[in-house]
């Protein structure tokens, strides 16, 4: 099998895997990196969401052949003690129930805030209507992220 | 304070003494992982002492709390040691809150479901952070040589007035963990609550923005292999063949091989479920090469004999609901005379699909079995009765079954049901090594325990006068009946009649958070709208009038609600909604609901905008008695509420030739962002019951309010779910 270099939270990692292989499986099985999580694998749910630069993008449809040399960055890498804004707003809001979704939704919900630093409430629920909450918290996210652009 | 006989699992003690002596006894490798990091508290001690099964106190005075009971998002991984920590009386910042492993010899009741986490642990957990509380000032009295009843404690604080001395429990917590446990204790007042009433933020909230491992699929073991499965495409197929040659030449893979989870004379236990008997199980090194491998696979199913599609329960269903059940589950009066006397007669038949659990993330387990014991770790809502269930499908004695709870990715009933974690030990004995069991979001959602496909017809009879003289419900469903014949109206009503029946076929139905009550409270309250209307009431003022009949001079026995309350409920929407002042254009819709030991009642307001809805507020009251934990419980009243909005406007199941029609989200709709409400409030009673649970009660009723409202905004009544494909919504 081929090797990967990537670049991901700032690190060079390589991995020997099968270049169809989705990064979200390379970050989950290969890297340890289990905050990314696996929902529906066909891009529909957004658990799964990264950035690639600074783009949300879904990991379980991105083949590892695709990435190159562009940067990843994980929910473990957003920030380096779990204080970047959007961590902390979801904190102060109590946003999580069960919590599996909302690694995809602050990735989301952060690069939406990086190009769109004041987003209006139609912008916020078009940008991550994209991420499915099952415990339905889309209420505290919403509020969540607009103490951010605050 | 009221002094109360220590009624708790004693063994509790005796099993935490027997293993007592500091260090992590509970602990164990991955799940300790899972505490705060020391950065996150004050510093760790350097020697913890049990005090009972429940907690361990440090040197230093950090208090470790068992959770015991499984994390589906309910927040009882925080509540349930909030009310230990209450009557331990310590301060929250120096808890430390762990999950605590399946131990029945300690904990009691260690199951997610019905709401009752709450309402059941409450008495253990007051107890076992009282009695503790207890045995810490018994050390200090004797060490002082001072009368125990003469000390008071004060967050995590032992003080004795007359002499002026104090300490902190971690300087006694040595001598107090060898000490008899008390007889009696002094539960604190209501009044006196310094953390319950109080709102504290999820205990693994910084865990999960952070995305550390944390749920059942992120567990991992040295050595570990990955397995899927395979199961039938249509409810009730047979295996034929497998063709696996290609597959187990494919890279990563390690076996190819068919198990039959529950072979004939194994015990079951009622949370095992066999809808798929056979499953052809990949096994190998990475995810998406069994992925890939499983594509690979050429499974031949025998055809299901008499599958349904979903016309052909529609239809059964509209046939046995046509029929006079032979029994009545509940008469009061003469419901016939009523019908036959009445001068209006109103009948209206409400129906609902099947619907997915969907749990975000998808069922697994990790599972170890070797010939001398079997390890366990995952998401699980009922991990005894798994236990169970996996000695008598391994052939092991129970204690050598050793079953971790992992945090859930949500549970909603899905998990209640522990097929996969017998599933997984049985792929883990077949390969003598450390497996994880994952399901694909396709695997997950075909597999079935579905919410029943319902359907209930109700009839009201009115006087002359518009007085409700009779009443007559009719439900039944798929394989489960959602009709709860002693609640409301029962006992408001003189002449009543409650019937209920059943349909069977080969979909696989199971508990859905709240069951039966996720639909009939909708179409009840939905129905009762309708007849205040034909009456020329005020929604409210008329349900509030059939309580008061129900406080004053109940019809019948059995009535399986408290009326005051649930009047109470509705007298406080009405309130905090300013019903009755409504906004130009914006369309209002109410609704109550008793279930799950709790009362709730909704205002919601919506506008219909190009055909869709767009909830603008919801206004709740809800009665759950003592409230624990104000945060959580708003955050889990919200949800339920958005979840029963979502699945009643836009989820079904539905089925051809029993081949599930929905696999993945890309065809069952769930709820999404722009669809949510835009603004909740929830208010909570404020009352000294004993606390019910949040988990079930909410999401019921918001159909009707839902419901209620579209009606005032569209002129239409809608009757069948998912609401956006009912006639009156698609025009």
């Amino acid at each position: 099998m081929p090797i990967f270099n990537l670049n991901i939270n700032g690190k060079k990692q390589q991995v020997d895997v099968a270049p169809d292989t989705p990064i979200l499986w390379v970050l989950r099985d290969h890297l340890d990196l289990v905050g990314t999580k696996y929902g529906c694998g066909i891009a529909q749910c957004g658990a799964c969401t990264i950035h690639v630069g600074d783009v949300a993008m879904r990991s379980c449809q991105m083949p590892v052949s695709q990435v190159g040399n562009q940067p990843i960055t994980t929910i473990e890498g957003l920030s380096e003690k779990g204080d970047h804004p959007v961590q902390r707003a979801w904190l102060e809001h109590d946003v999580a129930q069960c919590g599996y979704c909302q690694a995809g939704q602050i990735m989301n919900a952060a690069a939406l805030l990086k190009a769109n630093p004041k987003p209006s409430e139609a912008e916020i629920e078009g940008a991550m209507n994209g991420n499915i909450c099952r415990c339905a918290t889309y209420v505290r996210i919403k509020a969540a992220i607009k103490t951010v652009a605050s | 304070m009221t002094l109360v006989k220590t009624t708790y699992n004693r063994r509790s003690f005796i099993k935490a003494t027997a293993i007592s002596g500091g260090g992590m006894v509970l602990g164990f490798s991955w799940l300790a992982s899972c505490k705060p990091t020391p950065e996150q508290i004050k510093a760790m001690p350097k020697e913890w002492f049990n005090i009972n099964g429940f907690l361990k106190i440090g040197d230093n005075g950090l208090v470790t709390i068992m959770s015991p009971n499984p994390e589906i998002g309910q927040n009882v991984k925080t509540s349930m040691p909030m009310i230990i920590a209450e009557e331990l009386d310590t301060d929250w910042a120096n808890v430390i809150v762990e999950q605590a492993p399946l131990n029945t010899d300690i904990f009691k009741r260690q199951l997610a479901g019905g709401s009752q986490s709450i309402r059941q642990g409450w008495e253990s957990l007051r107890m076992a952070g009282a009695t503790a509380r207890r045995m810490l000032m018994e050390a200090a009295a004797k060490e002082w040589q001072v009368p125990v009843d003469e000390l008071t404690t004060e967050a995590g604080m032992i003080y004795h007035k007359k002499s002026g001395k104090s300490t902190d429990y971690g300087k006694v917590a040595s001598a107090a963990g060898s000490l008899p446990v008390p007889k009696e204790v002094n539960l604190k007042d209501v009044k006196d609550f310094k953390i319950i009433g109080t709102p504290r933020k999820n205990v693994d909230g910084p865990k999960i923005v952070t995305g550390q491992p944390l749920f059942g699929l992120d567990y991992k073991r040295d050595g570990m292999l990955i397995a899927m499965i395979v199961h039938a495409p249509a409810f009730g197929m047979k295996l034929k063949s497998v063709e696996d040659t290609a597959a187990k030449s494919m890279p990563g893979i390690k076996d190819v091989f068919v198990i039959n989870t529950y072979p004939e004379g194994v015990e079951k236990q009622w949370s095992d479920t066999d809808a798929f008997p056979d499953l052809v199980v990949v096994v190998g090194n990475s995810t998406w090469e069994v992925m890939q491998a499983k594509k690979a696979l050429k499974v031949e199913w025998e055809q299901a004999a008499n599958p349904d599609s979903t016309a052909d329960y529609v239809a059964k269903m509209a046939a046995e609901g046509g029929k006079k059940p032979k029994e009545a589950s509940r008469r009061d009066g003469d419901p016939e005379a009523a019908f036959k006397n009445a001068a209006q007669v109103i009948e209206r038949t409400y129906t609902a699909p099947y619907l997915a659990h969907n749990t975000m993330e998808p069922m697994n387990f990790f599972a170890h079995v070797t010939p001398d014991k079997a390890e366990l770790v995952g998401p699980i809502q009922t991990p005894e009765f798994l236990e169970k269930t996996l000695a008598a499908r391994l052939s092991m004695p129970l204690e050598k079954i050793d079953i971790q709870m992992t945090r859930m990715g949500g549970g909603f009933g899905r998990r209640l049901y522990g097929h996969f974690g017998v599933e997984a030990a049985v792929i883990s004995q077949k390969l003598n090594a450390p497996v994880k069991l994952i399901y694909t979001r396709e695997d997950d959602m075909t597999q079935g325990l579905y919410r029943p496909a319902y359907s209930v017809t109700y009839r009201a009879a009115l006087d002359a006068d518009k007085n409700l003289i009779g009443f007559h419900i009719r439900g039944g469903g798929m394989q489960d009946s959602p009709v709860h014949p002693n609640r409301f109206p029962a006992g408001a009503v003189d002449n009543y009649l409650a019937e209920e029946w059943t349909v069977d076929n080969s979909i696989s139905t199971g508990a859905w958070r709240a069951p039966g009550s996720n639909f009939i409270a909708g179409a009840e309250q939905s129905f009762l709208d309708e007849v205040a209307e034909a009456a020329g009431k005020d929604p409210i003022e008329f349900r509030l009038a059939l309580f008061d009949r129900a406080i004053k001079n109940p019809v019948g026995k059995d009535n399986d609600y408290d009326a005051q309350r649930y009047a109470g409920v509705l007298k406080l929407v009405k309130e905090k909604s300013g019903w009755g002042q409504e906004q130009p254009n914006v369309s209002r819709g109410v609704s109550a609901y008793f279930c799950h030991n709790s009362y709730v009642a909704q205002v919601v307001d919506l506008v219909v905008e190009d055909g869709k809805p767009v909830i603008q507020k919801i206004h709740a009251a809800v009665d759950c008695g003592i409230l624990v934990n104000p945060l959580a419980a708003t955050n889990l009243c919200e949800g339920g509420m958005v979840d029963g909005i979502g699945h009643a406007l836009y989820s079904a199941m539905t089925f051809r030739d029993g081949v599930p029609e929905q696999s993945n989200f890309d065809k069952y709709r769930l709820i999404r962002h722009s669809e949510a409400p835009k603004a909740i409030e929830v208010h909570f009673v404020e009352n000294d019951i004993d606390p019910t649970g949040l988990g079930e009660p909410l999401n019921p009723p918001i159909v009707a309010a839902l419901a209620n409202a579209l009606y005032k905004a569209t002129g239409k009544r809608v009757y069948d779910q998912p609401f956006m494909m009912d006639k009156a919504m698609l025009g």
